[in-house]
């Protein structure tokens, strides 16, 4: 049986593991509100640049469109990237592990349909956990610098090394696997095509340019835009990846640390109990050893 | 009459600008162009310059672009560009540190995109030195006259 001495170091280790995870989660949840706000500030570019892209392949689509391997892919669908985007520290949840077994599986899918697969990993943990399996097909990794989360420097820095590598022809389409942050307990695990860019405008038909009631004078022309709006815009949709998965990342911290922080504090209360317990039973046995000592004479 | 129009200013991390002007001067790569409300609807891409806000004749704002896109409706002008410094917050200092850093990374550069993304940062210091040189010279002049 457990003596005083024990239980009382047991029950001190335990608060002070309950202070260093309230800590924490007061810490993801300041960030949460921060990178919420920043994800929100994020969105009007976000928005207004899908939107310029949309009419433009719309509008070049009617002409019977050029040729823009980043608009309508190289022609093949053989080796497939997977951008995916996990966090640089661990203890929040399921955030890094739900994001790997998602690529895993979806790596395991095109392997048996006979593609190929390579990675590239936002974030270390997303990079150590698949190392192991992986390690020669991970084409490149990034960390986010700071913990202030990521900047818009970090997108471009993933975005030009994507697209160089896209150049170089080493894949054909590129997919990015972030969890989508829903509410501080919900995300949700998301794949994203990057590569070839996905429009939201069907085909040409479907869709008439004149449709926002306006047909765009180009300067200098279509095709000069597209050709610089296209890997801006792969940036900007891999800048808003990157924040939802940060948000996400503290959404998932501060719940994991919440239910840490209530575990210790039942623990802590059990502890005690059985503490106090045993003190008495210590107490009650001295008195009947006097008792009964007295008794005896 | 429509007088004015919504002019925006969007940034990858924030929305910059949004208020309503009577014209916007916007750098075009093909050259500078005004856009007042009734514009015709236009897409163009933007070079590193400076954008000038007009209200009743007067210049309100002048806010350097690093470059990107402009889209002008009827009722709107949005401007997008990675990057948008209002001018009247720059320094001189600003100016010489970032054409300094600039250098340096074009000459620590090895390879070629290395070297193209050096030489953008490049441009897009000297423009900004270009704007501030402007916008330093009018003010000297107007406190002249």
């Amino acid at each position: 049986m457990a003596t005083l001495k024990d239980l009382k170091a047991r029950i001190t280790s335990v608060k002070s593991t309950r202070k260093i995870t309230s800590a924490m989660k007061m810490v993801a949840a300041s960030r949460l509100r921060r990178a919420q706000d920043t994800a929100e500030s994020a969105r009007p570019y976000a928005s207004r640049m899908a939107r310029m892209l949309d009419g433009l392949s719309t509008s070049l689509a009617g002409q019977g469109g050029g040729n823009y391997p980043l608009l309508t892919g190289t022609g093949k669908d053989k080796v497939h990237l997977l951008l995916v985007m996990t966090a640089d520290r661990g203890l929040c949840g399921g955030f890094n592990g739900s994001i790997i077994r998602a690529a895993r599986l979806e790596a395991r899918r095109l392997l048996d349909a006979g593609k190929e697969v390579r990675f590239y990993c936002v974030g270390r943990k997303g990079y150590d956990a698949l190392k192991g399996e992986y390690q020669s097909r991970i084409l490149g990794t990034h960390r986010t610098r700071g913990s202030n989360g990521p900047t818009y420097d970090d997108a471009s820095h993933v975005a030009n090394e994507i697209l160089a590598l896209y150049e170089d022809g080493q894949f054909d389409v590129c997919t990015a696997v972030y969890n989508y942050f829903r509410s501080a307990i919900t995300q949700i695990v998301t794949r994203t095509q990057l590569i070839p860019v996905a429009t939201s405008g069907g085909t040409p038909a479907a869709q008439p340019v004149e449709e926002a009631g306006a047909i765009y004078e180009y300067e200098p022309d279509e095709e000069a835009l597209l050709v610089q709006v296209l890997p801006l815009s792969i940036r900007s949709r891999i800048f808003s990846g990157l924040l939802e998965s940060f948000a996400s990342e503290q959404g998932a911290r501060m719940t994991a640390m919440d239910n840490a922080s209530r575990n210790a504090g039942d623990m802590i209360d059990k502890l005690t109990l059985r503490y106090n317990r045993t003190r008495q039973a210590k107490i009650t046995g001295e008195l009947i050893e006097i008792i009964s000592g007295a008794e005896a004479l | 009459m429509a007088t004015s129009m919504q002019f925006e200013l969007v940034c990858p991390d924030r929305l910059v600008v949004s208020e309503a002007v009577d014209m916007a001067v916007v750098p075009g790569s093909d050259g500078d162009f005004g856009a007042m409300a009734a514009h015709a609807p236009l897409l163009s891409t933007v070079r590193p310059g400076i954008v000038a806000l007009y209200t009743n004749g007067k210049v309100v704002r002048r806010l350097f672009v690093s470059g990107g896109f402009a889209e002008v409706t009827g009722e709107r002008c949005t401007v997008l560009s990675e990057e948008a410094i209002d001018l009247s917050l720059v320094t001189r200092a600003d100016v010489v540190s970032r054409l300094q850093s600039a250098d340096d990374r074009l000459k620590e550069a090895v390879d070629s995109a290395e070297k193209a993304r050096a030489q953008q940062d490049k441009t897009v210091a000297d423009a900004l030195q270009a704007a501030f040189e402007t916008v330093t010279s009018q003010a000297n002049g107007a406190h002249a006259s």
